[in-house]
Formats: structure tokens, sequence, C-alpha cells
């Protein structure tokens, strides 16, 4: 059996049969909107036919996203997406299985699931909404609200430190990682395909504009004038430099990484070159960390891309080699296991 | 073998228990027993009785392992309620296990075992077999330890290999003590110790040494005879109950034509299901061990969802995790399997310890207005025909479905009459067809099950999920009458289960004096009491329950020609709150919960009590 959805037949199906009779009901202005439509504009060009499609979501603004998509879904039990989502996969390997999630839902409620789904290394794709407040229940701290942030159940502000999402995904083996941000629908797009086209789980992270509760949360990798300054655009082979002018660039110093003034932008010695394909989980896990240092610049792209074998290839591998071992099983010579005896 | 002029006694059955220390074979040499005794064609039931600790220090009360079995030349429902024969291999056995035998039980101990050491760790001040403690019993103290050793004198084993063989050496006392034949222990312990034949050649050396000391020694007076009971022609096998819940399932998925995909997280008593399922990944079945039981059962819904049939596997706390799944697969109207192996509670309670506690919870313990259909077998081999059962109401009315086993049959074994597969009744699924005009939410007319489409199909596409649906469609919908429609619509489905179901017949008069009515694995423990009353020229009958939910149509029809209804159970009364609930019948609860089966002596003398008012 085929562990791969499969991408062989030649289909053309368009943006818009993706969209289902239900009417979309988020806030005006919310992000979710953004990645709703880039995800559209990007299934046509994977080559799946359509009803291979599953959309499995939780509870959560972002987890309404199966209901607006016209292909196979479920909008299941708070933080619970991961599980029905192996399940599927298990049960039929030849669906493209999408988990929609959010910070609260996937972090808070889900995060055993989430890491486990990760470990686990089975292959679908996670979008991991992340607005870092509690939309649905109208505007209460999620686990990646910033320490201090003042919401209706943190009148004095939150206490909790916050999880930064890239490091619970490559701490969980995550074999691709990645992020990108809803104003940015083009590199939206790009992170979305690779991440389909990626075998194993993929795990994006997608900085989400929450307008009514959390407006502006990524104002610094959004707004069109501070943006150049600080979000560092992640490519392979590329060096790490970020600025207007991309003056700017990153060099390793010690264990950590450091901001160097470029003279030239063509002149990059000494400027670490961007390596997603790196197993090491290191070096990936200091590009995460800049998100939680002042004056750092925030990463966005794809922080690491690995293949392995996927949780699925196993399962079904597994089972082929007992079936050569035993043959295929026989009713009969079961009822009949242990010691029997005859009764005359 | 040599005669002897001993006396042999015929009985009609006998419960012995095996008990040591879990180092001393214990469960290895009542399943020996077993095995001869089922070949030698009496009925029998037995029941295992593991300490909690994984390795308890040797020597304590907390340590003991026993093994019981009851058997016999009638028809045998229950391990047996009080003991004939005692094996206890040092004196923490004997300590508590004499709560359970009978007025002058026979005592086979280890004497050997008997140290002051032993003593004192099993909370002995003086050794009972000296201070007269024991009076009420007929005791056989017999130097297992040293006459194995003598035994093995020539063989060149360690003292601690010989020592091990001391358990055959006790098996071949017994042995002859029944009139059992040693041949079916030799050819398992030949084809055991294949790799090893020195080992083998102990303990067999041992088994002989044993019978042949119990046939020379002038302890023994007499030895005794069970007949071979009538059995129903055919091949036969022991099966514990979860082995059965297992078979049944495995059964059922080849019957409809589907995968069984077992999601599931180790819980005691429940996690021999998921060791046994994992052992036949060449039958199309899938085991997924979870990160927890909450991902279990979803990834068993997931499976459910894309055309495998999910199964999950688990005892009450974690029934208690997958509440809101279970609801989700109501909502959804999935298949789905759970088997709910029940242990002492509520917490982690006594896990290994029996109860029948979880009936209200499956009932009633989830939030809004949701059905499932509940069935509950009645002993260890009837596991296989509910599990079955289970999967088929929940193929066909695209249902969730409990199955309410519990520790005492889970891990309890008997004969089972292999059964012939042909007559098992068929599965059928009702599958959505590509491009037909599908509406998930759509009834049958008969059965008010939805039709099943599985993606990957074209044309096919649609979303479900927890959130309020509209009939039909499926779409969401908040619409208040609608809402109530649904409500009723999913309780009115689960009522409709009975029409495929059998009902049960009642045992015994129509109508009288008294009816005891009960479900689950009480069953034994009741036929065995109702037939030893109706020996004693009583009017009794009795009515078991395979279903808790529904209820079979010819219940109330029962209840109502009766002067009592007697509702025995292992918790604080369950069923005898549904009946009086559903038939305002005043109803006589008998409840315990001790962590054991009921006893068929207790029972009797409440039902004793009832007929004489």
């Amino acid at each position: 059996m085929a562990t791969q959805p499969s991408n062989t037949i030649p289909v053309k199906i368009r943006k818009q049969d993706f969209s289902s009779d239900q009417e979309v009901r988020w806030c005006p202005g919310c992000g979710d909107y953004a990645i709703l439509a880039t995800l559209k504009r990007v299934l046509p060009d994977l080559g799946i036919p359509r009803e291979k499609y599953v959309f499995v979501s939780g509870i959560g603004c972002s987890s309404r996203f199966p209901y607006y998509m016209n292909t196979y879904g479920i909008h299941s039990i708070h933080g619970r997406a991961p599980t029905i989502a192996t399940g599927i996969r298990l049960a039929n390997p030849e669906l493209s299985v999408w988990i929609i999630t959010g910070d609260g839902d996937g972090l808070s409620i889900g995060g055993n699931h989430l890491i486990h789904i990760m470990r686990r290394n089975v292959n679908v794709n996670i979008i991991l909404f992340n607005n870092e407040i509690y939309g649905l229940t109208k505007g209460q701290y999620s686990p990646t609200s910033p320490k201090g942030q003042v919401t209706k159940s943190s009148p004095y502000g939150s206490i909790d430190n916050p999880f930064n999402p890239i490091k619970v995904a490559l701490a969980s083996g995550a074999t691709f990682v990645a992020r990108t941000v809803d104003r940015d629908t083009k590199h939206m797009a790009e992170v979305f395909r690779q991440a389909a086209q990626h075998k194993g789980v993929s795990f994006v992270e997608v900085y989400q504009n929450c307008v009514i509760f959390n407006d502006g949360a990524f104002r610094e990798v959004t707004d069109p004038q501070e943006k150049w300054e600080h979000a560092l655009y992640l490519e392979h082979g590329k060096p790490l430099v970020f600025g207007k002018e991309k003056k700017k660039g990153l060099k390793l110093t010690g264990f950590h990484l450091e901001v160097v003034e470029l003279e030239d932008p063509e002149q990059t010695d000494g400027i670490l070159v961007h390596d997603q394909f790196n197993p090491d989980t290191a070096y990936a896990t200091l590009l995460a960390e800049l998100t939680d240092k002042p004056d750092m610049p925030i990463p966005l792209g794809i922080f690491r891309s690995i293949e392995t074998e996927t949780y699925e290839e196993a399962f079904f591998r597994q089972i082929e080699e007992v079936k050569k071992m035993k043959g295929e099983g026989d009713l009969k010579q079961l009822m009949l296991t242990g010691d029997t005896w005859k009764v005359d | 073998m040599a005669k002897t002029n001993k006396t042999v006694v015929k009985v009609d059955d006998v419960t012995v228990r095996f008990a040591g220390d879990s180092g001393d074979g214990i469960q290895l040499t009542g399943k020996q027993f077993t095995r001869t005794t089922a070949l030698i064609g009496n009925e029998l039931s037995t029941f295992p009785d593991f300490p909690a600790e994984i390795r308890a220090p040797a020597g304590t009360t907390y340590g003991v392992s026993g093994f019981q079995i009851h058997f016999g030349s009638h028809p045998i429902y229950t391990p047996g309620d009080k003991v004939d024969v005692l094996v206890a291999m040092n004196p923490a056995a004997l300590k508590v296990n004499l709560k359970y035998l009978k007025p002058n039980a026979i005592i086979i101990v280890n004497v050997d075992n008997f140290t002051e050491r032993n003593l004192r760790l099993a909370g002995y001040t003086q050794n009972p077999l000296e201070d007269g403690s024991l009076k009420g019993y007929q005791v056989y103290p017999v130097q297992i330890t040293e006459l194995t050793r003598k035994a093995l004198e020539e063989l060149e084993l360690s003292q601690k290999e010989k020592d091990r063989c001391k358990n055959f050496f006790a098996l071949g006392v017994v042995y002859w003590l029944y009139s059992r034949p040693l041949e079916p222990t030799i050819e398992w312990i030949q084809k055991k110790f294949a790799k090893r034949p020195e080992l083998a050649k102990a303990n067999i050396l041992a088994l002989k040494a044993g019978r042949n000391f119990a046939e020379s020694t002038e302890l023994f007076a007499s030895h005794y005879k069970v007949e071979p009971a009538k059995i129903k022609p055919g091949i036969y096998r022991n099966i514990t109950g979860n082995e059965a819940l297992s078979l049944g399932i495995i059964v059922a998925g080849r019957k409809a034509g589907l995968d069984i995909f077992v999601g599931s997280y180790p819980i005691t008593p429940a996690s021999d299901i998921l060791h046994e399922l994992s052992i036949h990944k060449n039958f199309g079945v899938k085991t997924f061990q979870a990160e927890d039981e909450i991902a279990a059962i979803g990834a068993a819904l997931g499976a459910s969802f894309a055309g495998n049939l999910g199964v999950t596997a688990t005892s009450g706390p974690g029934m208690a995790l997958k509440t809101e799944f279970m609801n989700l697969a109501v909502m959804t109207e999935l298949p789905l399997v759970v088997f709910d192996v029940q242990r002492a509670g509520p917490s982690t309670g006594m896990p290994t310890k029996t109860e029948q506690a979880d009936l209200l919870f499956a009932m009633y313990g989830r939030p809004g207005e949701s059905p499932v259909p509940i069935v509950a077998p009645r002993s260890p081999s009837d596991c296989f025909y509910a599990a079955y059962e289970a999967a088929r109401v929940a193929i066909q009315f695209m249902t969730p479905v409990i199955v309410l086993s519990d520790l005492y049959l889970a891990n309890g074994a008997e004969p089972w009459l292999i059964p012939d597969l042909e007559t098992l009744p068929p599965i059928s699924k009702n599958l959505a067809q590509t491009d037909e005009d599908y509406l998930p939410y759509q009834r049958d007319p008969q059965t008010l099950a939805r039709k099943w489409a599985l993606p990957g199909t074209p044309g096919l596409e649609h979303r479900i999920g927890g959130l309020e649906k509209e009939e039909n469609t499926g779409n969401v919908s908040y619409d208040p009458d609608n809402h109530e429609k649904m409500v009723k619509l999913r309780a009115e489905k689960i009522e409709r289960v009975r029409d495929i179901l059998t009902e049960p017949e009642i045992d015994g008069p129509d109508e009288g004096e008294l009816l005891i009515l009960s479900w689950g694995s009480t069953y034994g423990t009741i036929v065995t009491a109702v037939k030893e009353l109706r020996d004693e020229g009583k009017d009794v009958s009795h009515y078991h329950l395979r279903w808790l939910n529904p209820l079979p149509r010819n219940l109330e029809y029962y209840i109502r020609n009766f002067n009592n209804v007697l509702i025995p159970e292992v918790n604080l009364g369950h069923l005898s709150r549904i009946i009086r609930d559903r038939y305002l019948v005043d109803a006589i609860p008998f409840n315990r919960v001790k962590g054991q089966p009921l006893m068929v002596q207790e029972l009797k003398e409440t039902i004793d009590q009832i007929l004489a008012r």
C-alpha cells in the first residue's frame, strides 16, 4: 500500500473548487481569510485529487476552517485534531491530511498530541495559526502570549512564560519546521507548497493577526516600513542577512548568533549560510531563539527540512513483514490457538 | 503405577487453590492443572489472583500469587466461592488464603518454608502449624523443598534450579489426590524445555516424585475422583475474557470486510486486549499505542471516519478521559467499539480487583443527551460474542458501542466450544457510493443510521464535527426545533438497535414469587445459586440481561409477572436504579462492593430470606 498521498493523477482543479457552500464567518479583517485563500490557491497545484484531501481541526476560530473547504473534513474536539489525523492516515495512507490548529488548541489543551504526532513523524501538514490570544472565548491570554500581556483573564498582566512554537516543534523531532505570516501571502504560499511536498510531519507556524483581541501583535514583521528591519527571510544556501539594504548579517559567536553590520551587502564573509537540511537541531534552535530576543530579527521561512522514515512507512512495513512471516491470517487457525481438545 | 489400598471417594465438584510467592510458579502450576482437568473431561472455571506489585518481596503477604480452579462432573459456572484444597507454598500464602477455606478443608503446606523468618514476614508470632489455630482443617505438612531436592539428587543442576521444580512436586501431589494423569503435563514439559532437556527431566522427576510421595505416604488416607461431565461434543480451548474480546473483534472485522484499528493506552486490566491484538497484524488488525487515553480513542475515531472499524480498550479511569470523544462519535455518528474492562474504583481504586460500578457512567456519564448502546458479556467465553455483536451494532447503526466487561471476566478462564464462524450473523455496512446524491445526515428509514462516506471517494466530500447538525444536510445548525429533532432521532436510533438483537430468555417459570434480574459477570454465581435453590425445591426464576441499552422488549412482561424482583450486582445498585426508574417497580437491590465476585452462598441466603417473607 502506498503510504504517500498520490499525486500522479493529472487533475484539473481550480481554486474555487475548494470553496464549500458555507458562508465564511470570521471577523472582518481577520488574518484567517488570507490563510484560507492562500491554501485554496496552493492545493490545485499539488496534483492531488480533491477527494483525497482531509482537513482536521480542533476548536477555536481557526478550527472552523474545514467547514469552508469543499474536501473531506472533521471539526473535532479542542486540541485533539492530531489524534484523529493519525487515525485517518493509518486507516488510509493515500489521503492528504491537514491539521488546522491554533496556539491555544495546539499548544495548550492539545500540547500532548501535538508533540507526539511530531515525534512519530506522521505524514501530515500542521498549520498552527498563532495569534497569541484566545479569540473564540473572547480574549484570554494563550500559551504564546508574551509575559506581562494584559488580557481579560490577566488584568494585571500574564505571569506565564510563553512557548516558542518553533522550538516545541524542533524539540519534538519535527522533520519540517517553518514559519510564515498572514500578511505575506506569497511567502505563505511557498511555505505551504514546500510543507505539502515534504514527506513526514510538516509544522508551519503562521503569525496571524487577531483584529479584535490582539491587533498588531506581529506588526514588526508585517508593517511595510518596519518589517525590513525585523524580518529575517530564510533561504536555503543564502547568507542570513536582513535589513532594507541587506546590510545586516548573522554571525556565530561562541554559542549564540550575533548581528553584524555589513559594509557591502555582497561581502558576506563570516556570515552564516542558511542550511535547512542540517540534520542537527542545534542550528535551527539557534535561529528559533532569535524570536525571543529583543533587538534580534525574527526568522521567517523554513528552519528545518529533513527526510527520515515516516510513521506510516514503518507501520505498514511491519504489517507486511508479519504477513510475510505468518501468511495472511486464517481465522480457523486463530480460533484453534493454544491448547485444544476434542470431546466426542 | 503401584496399586495402593487407599480408598477412593467420588465427589461431584471441587475447588482447589494454589498459592505462593510470585516466583513460585503458581500461575503455571494452576494452568497445568486446568489443562489436565479439561483434557479428562471435567467442566471447570478458573480465576487467577495476582498481587498488585510486580515483584513484591518474597515471603510477604502482599506478594502472594494465587490460582483457583473449580471443576466438576456437572456444569460449572464460577471459580468457586470457597476452597476445598489449599496448596500453600509458604506462611504468607496460608495466611492470606485462610479466609477462602471451607470448614474441614485440606491444606497442603510446604513445611520447609515455615521458617522463623518467613513466619515473621507473614506476620505470624507463632507457627500456625503448631499452635492449634488450624484445628478446623485437615493440614498436611509436606517437606516439598527437601523432597524435591532429594528426587533431583542425581542431576547436575544448581540448587536454585532444582528448587524451581518444587511447584511440579506440589502439582504431582494434587494430581494424585484427585486421580489425574501426569501425561499431559509431562508432554507439555518436554515441549517447553525441548532446548534444555536436563530441566525437562528435572521437572518431570519432581512431578512424579510428588505423585509417588502422595501415593505412598501415610499422610493421605484417601483420594478423590471427579467423573467426567457430560459435555457437548466438539473442539474446545481455554479462553480468558480479554482473549475472547480480541478474537471477537478480529472475526467481526473479517465478517464486515473492514480492517480493525485499535487505538489503546495501557491500563489494568485491559492491556491484554492490546497485547493480544497487536500479535495479529496479519488479520487486518492495526494497533496503535497512543500517548494517552484521549489520543487512543481519537485515533480510533479518525480511523473509523476513514473506513476502518475503530476500537479502543480501557478501564473506568480511561473511559472517563474518553468521554468527550465518545460524544463526538455520538454526534458524528461513526462506528466505534469501546471495551471497558471494569475494575474497582473510583479513581485508581483497586486496579487488580473486580467491580461492576461503571454501568451508570456508561449509561448516563456524558454531557448532553448522549445515548450509547451497551452490551455486557456474562462469562469469559461470552466476551467473544459480545465483542462481535458490539461491532455489528456499531457498523449497522453508525454509533459508538460500549462493551462492559470486568476484571473477573477478563482474567478468568473457561473451556470454550469453538464455534462455527459461519453461524455468526452477517455484518452489513451501508457505504455511500461515488457521486451519489449524498446527504451526510440522511437516514435509513429502518435503522435511522446515516450512510458512511469514506474519504477518497470522489463526489462525497463532506464535513462533520461536534457542532449540531441540520437534519439530512449535516450543515451546522443552531435552529431550536432542529436540535430537539436531532436529539430525539439519535435516541430513537439507539432504541431501534433492539430490532436486530435476540432477546434473552427467562430461565425458569415466567411468573411466580421471585425473579432474579442480573447482568454481566454475576451470571455464573446466580446460575449456580438458582440451580441449588431449585434442587431444594424453591421457586426462583432468572433473567440475565445482555444488552443494557436498549433494554429488551420482553423485560417488562417478566418484571410485572413476579411478586419480587431481586437485582444482585457488584456495586451499590446501578441496574436496580435503572429498573426502578424505567418500570416503577420496587426492585430489591443486592449489593456487594468488595472487589470480589458475588458469592453463591451469601446470595442464596438473601434469596431464602425473601422467599420466607
